[in-house]
């Protein structure tokens, strides 16, 4: 066993599990019987192993609360407070954001208008035209014309421009960070824990911190959607760099490179695909968050949607997640599209031929701009033309109401009485200790004694942040919806996996319903069932079922060819085939699927407290309405900190599993 | 004739403190001490020279070392003990600016998937040394146009490596490595990558090339045919160690060891063989047919005139002197007696 030296004490317990012919049972019962130990003995244990004490949780909230009152109010060198900093920095902000939006649509002034809104329609199809071919470029305008005639035009390019100020400020912090971790070691041991905790922290705990250092408003909606979407850039830069093959870094020592031409002209170029990766994940990311940070001031298309949904006007909240679906799908296609241009000879000739897009795009703005100046409905779509969907959606929610009313509240009902209710009362009477033994064993088995050092830590965090009963409920929504997730993610997955179109069709789907930002997903769960939990959960499953989804389509696709072939020269049945042998050689990578679902649901519960629950999600809110930055930061890591014990544990037991089965 | 580039009991050990470990054991350490302390030897005890001119292949199966070895050459990985000379200077002692330097005029390298810098194109990527060294554009480019015309490249200067088949990616690779002109041609598996037709193409290109430029080369390759084709020496490595260094000739007709003679079994001797290794010296007493061959042909060639003679042929040098005598029996022996000749 290569790992002996990591998992130390495991290994004669290993040994003992693997000699039986029933290892399955044996690993079973050895993992769970301290669990069953503590749970049978908790009668007789003092009740503080029970339940923590109100009067025990450490003074996390306060602590944070003191340093960021420390921050705010104190003075450095006697000129200035963090918070002045911080503020003078935002406003650095507004001059590109002003400057874009001012394109886009504001314009500079009366005398000087923005581009009109054929003009950006136009530049789209020629950009996703250049990008891909004549389809996208389609697709990009057809998109673009949606979102003028249908009368959001302003409110789109509001969030458009974030996102275009927003994505090159995150990726240029991003590859800054993840290049000083890829040329100074102890960096990167510093950093990629925090890139790790960032990337599980729920968007809303990145909200109140900025909102008490910069203020409510449109910049720091802005700076959130930053800080929410370098960390992935940071990330994908450490793997590019680390994934350039030795050989041309090589190339690039033989032919005499200092170390900052081997940088730039060597190491970042050939990790293009890696980087280009990262900015499409980092584009969609502010998309999303931009559409959240509406909670904190930002303009556009979230505000609206806020707005209509907090007076329950689901018809024009759907019209505008419509909206944004565009944008979503338009901005993730022609990304991937960026990503995926090769480069290509250039024609000889002079420059409309060597350059026809560019050409193309000039001549768009020229003719735009002269056509606007004699026709202004092509500047700015009139009101007066402006279609609305909203009263087709209201009436097709009222339809769906009246007729299925009954039995969607049949199934709420039955779920929560007989499902929900009880599993959360379950839920909240297992011992802290009980759970903590559990994850110490989990962790102790498949990582050795430090990962079960880092469960315990987790595990004793949660416990005495003062929110334990409220991270209870989080755990029970979140593991009945990924039980949901899980079942329905592998049977589509099943499914699609079973022939090539198949797996086309679905994995369009799913690549489109992924680039949603997650707002979105609330909007049909209010519409069917109201504010509840099962609403609640509703949504989490939508969300959260594409990973589990796309992981089965994935590891059930790529086993290796000739193992499925010698299966079917053995006699299998196509049954026995998916059972005995694909599912087994997939079920690393399902896990992964599994590990990522738990994720989306852990922050999809905190967006989900939006529409009335009673978790961690819930004391966020709170907290940003009590502007009570500590809290929303303890409460945060609560959540981060759940999604990190089983990324830990799923990821320790795949890397095994894999390891065993020679898929590495 | 001095050494363009040498090696001199160069090691490369992989474990905790491999420095340490060499020292304690006075810089040769045993095989079972290696192994027993947790070491992994890429090198060991390597030394070898390059003469001016010269195509010395080394040879070896993967995990042999010699991967390592060329790298420890061009110190593009730190030998853990051992000199290495370039032009008599130890490279290894060099300040790194100075070893930037070399390696911009002196060095160049071509590796086995071709290490091509996929977002320039064919100019840019054989421009590229020359754009390091701060050389203007037009310079340069007029320098990479005339290194791509040698390798025929000519018209595709434009393509991005992606749209080139893999034997043109690796003329890219060839053209770029030639650009700065260097004196030492170091090439790690060329042609490994390319298909069997192809790299008999690359092989000949090869040799083309060298018979015009006299470079001083370091080549790497796994498959002997390609290394007796190739080489005026070879060096054959198994296990971190030079076995056996030596003109193919000598390899084949005195192979060093059972491992040496295993490569060399299934090689066609008579191509390889010289008349001077098979015939005869002392021609006393016999009779010799009237015709000649010279000490310097290859067995093969002409294997159809001893056969057949009645009698042996006369060798015979430049000067037209007998030296020796080449019979039937000596050419059935390179054709078909192997043990003999591994014994003689």
């Amino acid at each position: 066993m290569a790992d002996a030296a990591v998992l130390g004490g495991a290994v004669p317990v290993r040994r003992w599990v693997a000699g039986s012919g029933q290892s399955g049972l044996r690993v079973a019962v050895l993992l769970l019987a301290p669990f069953v130990f503590v749970l049978a003995v908790s009668p007789w244990l003092p009740d503080w192993l029970r339940m923590v004490p109100k009067d025990w949780s450490a003074p996390f909230v306060g602590w944070i609360n003191a340093v960021v009152e420390v921050l705010r109010r104190e003075e450095i060198f006697g000129l200035l407070t963090f918070r002045d900093i911080t503020r003078a920095i935002a406003d650095l902000i507004d001059y590109p954001l002003d400057f874009v939006e001012a394109i886009l649509v504001a314009g500079f002034s009366d005398s000087v208008p923005g581009l009109p809104w054929i003009a950006v329609t136009g530049l789209a199809i020629v950009l996703g035209w250049y990008l891909q071919g004549r389809q996208l470029g389609i697709v990009a305008g057809i998109c673009f014309a949606y979102m003028a005639i249908f009368g959001k035009w302003e409110l789109s390019m509001v969030t458009l421009s974030v996102v275009l100020v927003a994505a090159p400020i995150a990726g240029a912090i991003g590859v800054a960070l993840g290049v000083l971790a890829y040329k100074r070691r102890w960096f990167e041991t510093l950093l990629w824990p925090i890139l790790n905790v960032m990337q599980a922290l729920p968007h809303f705990s990145y909200m109140i911190p900025v909102a008490i250092f910069i203020g409510i408003g449109h910049k720091a909606g802005t700076i959130a959607t930053i800080i929410f979407a370098f960390p992935v850039m940071a990330r994908l830069t450490i793997l590019g760099l680390k994934g350039v093959s030795p050989e041309v870094r090589e190339a690039g020592i033989m032919a005499g490179c200092t170390k900052r031409q081997m940088l730039w002209k060597v190491e970042l170029p050939a990790a293009r695909p890696t980087l280009m990766v990262g900015v499409n994940q980092i584009i969609m990311l502010c998309l999303a968050m931009v559409v959240l940070a509406s909670f904190v001031g930002a303009k556009g298309l979230g505000h609206d949607l806020l707005n209509r949904l907090r007076s329950l006007w689901i018809g024009q909240a759907l019209e505008i997640g419509v909206v944004i679906v565009f944008m979503a799908i338009i901005l993730d296609r022609l990304s991937q599209a960026w990503a995926e241009k090769e480069p290509e000879h250039a024609r000889e000739g002079p420059f409309h031929v060597r350059h026809p897009f560019a050409t193309a795009g000039i001549a768009v703005v020229v003719i735009s701009y002269v056509l606007a100046a004699f026709i202004p409905a092509l500047q700015l779509w009139p009101k007066s033309l402006s279609v609305t969907t909203a009263p087709m959606w209201d009436a097709m929610i009222d339809a769906i109401v009246v007729h299925a009313f009954d039995y969607l509240e049949l199934i709420k009902d039955t779920l929560l009485v007989h499902v929900l209710i009880p599993m959360r009362d379950l839920y909240l009477l297992l011992p802290w200790s009980a759970l903590l033994v559990f994850a110490v064993t989990l962790g102790w088995y498949y990582g050795g004694w430090q990962v079960a050092v880092i469960q315990a830590l987790f595990a004793l965090y949660l416990a005495f942040a003062g929110f334990w009963e409220r991270t209870l409920i989080t755990a029970y929504m979140v593991s009945f919806a990924v039980i949901v997730c899980v079942i329905i993610g592998s049977i589509v997955g099943v499914w699609a996996a079973a022939g090539p179109r198949r797996t086309k069709v679905v994995e369009l789907i799913l690549d489109t319903f992924q680039t949603f930002p997650s707002f979105i997903y609330l909007i049909p769960a209010i519409m069917l069932f109201n504010v509840n939990d099962f609403a609640a959960i509703m949504a989490i499953v939508i969300y959260a079922t594409i990973p589990t989804t796309r992981l089965t389509i994935f590891g059930l696709r790529t086993v290796p060819h000739d193992i499925v072939e010698a299966a079917i020269a053995s006699g299998c049945t196509p049954r026995q085939v998916l059972w005995k042998v694909r599912m087994p050689l997939a079920f690393p990578a399902i896990m992964l699927g599994i590990n990522q679902t738990i994720m989306y649901a852990l922050f999809m519960v905190v967006i989900a407290a939006f529409i009335g629950t009673t978790d961690l999600g819930q004391e966020i809110f709170r907290s940003k309405a009590e502007n009570d930055a500590g809290k929303s930061l303890v409460v945060g890591l609560c959540v981060a900190f759940m999604g990190l014990m089983a990324d830990q544990l799923i990821n320790a037991w795949a890397r095994e599993r894999k390891k065993v089965l020679g898929l590495e | 004739m001095d050494a363009k580039i040498a090696c001199r009991d160069v090691w490369k050990l992989y474990g905790k403190d491999p420095e340490g470990f060499l020292a304690a054991h006075n810089g040769d350490p045993p095989d079972d001490a290696i192994a027993g302390d947790g070491y992994i030897p890429a090198v060991r005890h390597a030394s070898l020279e390059v003469f001016p001119g010269e195509i010395l292949v080394i040879m070896g199966l993967s995990g042999s070392g010699k991967s390592t070895l060329v790298r420890c050459l061009s110190r593009l990985i730190e030998p853990t003990a051992g000199e290495v000379l370039f032009d008599g200077q130890d490279l290894l002692k060099m300040p790194a600016k100075e070893l930037i330097e070399i390696r911009r005029h002196k060095m160049g390298m071509v590796f086995q998937h071709f290490a091509l810098l996929p977002h320039r194109t064919v100019l840019q990527n054989v421009a590229f040394p020359l754009e390091v060294q701060g050389i203007d554009r037009g310079t340069r480019e007029k320098r990479a146009l005339d290194v791509i015309e040698l390798v025929g490249l000519k018209g595709r200067d434009g393509y991005y490596p992606r749209e080139l088949s893999g034997g043109q990616q690796q003329r890219v690779g060839i053209a770029r490595s030639l650009a700065v002109e260097p004196d030492v041609w170091f090439l790690d598996e060329p042609f490994s990558a390319l298909d069997p037709l192809i790299r008999r193409e690359m092989q000949d290109e090869f040799l083309r090339l060298q018979t015009m430029l006299q470079k001083t080369i370091a080549f790497i390759t796994h498959d002997f045919d390609e290394a007796i084709r190739l080489a005026d020496r070879i060096a054959i490595m198994n296990e971190g160690r030079i076995v056996q260094i030596g003109s193919p000739e000598e390899l084949v007709t005195r192979p060093a060891n059972d491992y040496v003679a295993n490569f060399t079994r299934d090689v066609a001797r008579e191509k390889l063989l010289t008349v001077a290794s098979v015939m005869e010296a002392s021609t006393d007493g016999e009779t010799l047919s009237d015709t000649t061959v010279r000490p310097t042909d290859k067995v093969a060639d002409v294997a159809r005139l001893i056969i057949d003679s009645e009698r042996p042929l006369r060798v015979a040098d430049d000067t037209g002197r007998t030296i020796g005598a080449v019979s039937r029996a000596h050419v059935l022996d390179v054709l078909f007696s192997v043990e003999a000749d591994a014994h003689g």
